[in-house]
């Protein structure tokens, strides 16, 4: 099956700031893709590039198989969400699934009806006055009605209120349920994105970081706690993403490529999705070792 | 039907939290053969999480020979877990209230009637093969 995207050395430059560094990913189809990563990290670069919105620097980039936004079928494809889930606010409610039928040739009103009689939205209501949570449910109708073969949401959740948040998710998962189609969401509520991804993309300083499916990734990575200087050096095949010491014990968080950790360290214990993330997120901010690149990074306490 | 929920902090994979749910339900007499569980639609509206999750759960359920779906039907129940001791249940479960109220009147808080609990339980099942 084709990725439904694939970079190869993506690069993207505004002016003098790289937003974008040697990003190279292939996501296979029918994913939910979640893409942290701290502010400015890029995560809405890649977004807008998988988009179309903006067109690379550098590298190539294939959504679904084709160039973004290539024509009027590829466009068709995507559905895509900015942040802060723009509406138009002086157009109702109705207005904008008018509008969605009028503009896209593959659109499914009766979904789209049915989804705005069960979330409870007022065809009549201006969308500007709608609430947050109500106002993203309509943008999440209106790309999900133009049935795409992939849905990309920019900070979908960010400012909503929890239950609001948790009513877009079920709805969103609802869909993947009954549309079988591929999303990628970036968002900075682990989670919430434990709950509902299976592929994660992890992006700080515009490099990506670590990327895979959650559940391969979870089975390699281990927290191992032991005396000071028993793991020095750490057991051949990992890799240590951070290392914290007090005075007598040694805490690393490591990645297992060999798959037999365990046999020979029983005591190593997996981490949850946000320590694994936050693991690599803490090394990706250390300063840039340059002399000794291959020695793992130190944190003291 | 069975309801199910997820807790983020019990350290277990929710497909397999999932599993364990229904494995209870069957245990304790919740569940019947040809009882229907819900579809993967209908828990991830409700839990917010990946399908993929619920349908890893049920397949693993088929897997246990447990349930058995039925295309465009649903998944249902085939076997169940309870067996004879079901009907003890209910008066080792007032000897068992019983015996928390005298804990309690002795003075044990709950984190001591638990750590009490778990550590009698644990040396019981483990001189029994």
């Amino acid at each position: 099956m084709t990725p439904v995207l694939r970079t190869d050395a993506l690069g993207k430059r505004y002016g003098r700031r790289q937003a974008l560094t040697n990003v190279t990913l292939s996501i296979p189809a029918r994913r939910v893709v979640g893409l942290v990563g701290p502010n400015g990290a890029g995560k809405s670069t890649l977004l807008n590039l998988a988009s179309g919105m903006i067109a690379p620097t550098t590298g190539t980039i294939e959504v679904l198989g084709s160039r973004p936004a290539a024509d009027a079928t590829q466009l068709a494809r995507v559905g895509f969400v900015a942040q802060d889930t723009p509406v138009y606010p002086n157009l109702s409610v109705g207005d904008h699934l008018r509008l969605g039928a009028r503009l896209n040739p593959g659109w499914d009103d009766r979904l789209a009806q049915q989804r705005i009689n069960q979330v409870g939205l007022d065809p009549t209501q201006k969308a500007g006055r709608l609430s947050g949570g109500q106002r993203a449910q309509l943008a999440l109708t209106l790309a999900a009605a133009k049935r795409p073969e992939l849905l990309i949401f920019d900070e979908p959740v960010a400012a909503l209120d929890p239950l609001a948040r948790r009513t877009f998710l079920q709805s969103l998962m609802e869909f993947v349920a009954e549309l079988e189609v591929s999303v990628l969401l970036s968002s900075h509520l682990l989670g919430d994105l434990e709950r509902v991804c299976d592929h994660l993309i992890v992006l700080a300083a515009s490099r990506t970081q670590l990327a895979g499916d959650v559940e391969e990734l979870l089975t390699a990575h281990y927290r191992l706690v032991a005396a000071r200087g028993d793991l020095d050096p750490p057991p051949p095949g990992i890799e240590v993403i951070q290392a914290t010491h007090t005075a007598r014990q040694t805490t690393l968080i490591v990645r297992d490529t060999t798959g037999t950790l365990r046999d020979h360290m029983p005591a190593a214990e997996h981490l949850d999705l946000e320590e694994m993330v936050l693991a690599y997120l803490g090394r990706a901010a250390e300063p840039v070792p340059t002399a000794n690149a291959g020695q793992p990074l130190e944190v003291s306490r | 039907m069975i309801d199910f929920h997820l807790d983020a902090r019990s350290g277990l994979a929710p497909y397999l939290q999932l599993v364990q749910q229904v494995q209870q339900a069957l245990r304790l007499g919740l569940l019947a053969t040809g009882d229907q569980l819900p579809t993967v639609k209908e828990v991830v509206a409700r839990l917010a999480i990946n399908p993929n999750t619920v349908l890893k759960a049920y397949r693993e359920l088929e897997h246990q020979g447990l349930v058995s779906p039925r295309p465009g039907v649903g998944t249902f129940v085939t076997r169940t877990l309870t067996d004879d001791s079901l009907a003890a249940h209910e008066s080792l479960r007032t000897e068992l209230v019983a015996w928390l109220a005298r804990a309690q009147h002795a003075g044990l808080d709950p984190d001591s009637i638990e750590a009490l609990f778990m550590t009698t339980f644990r040396k019981a099942t483990e001189v029994t093969p």
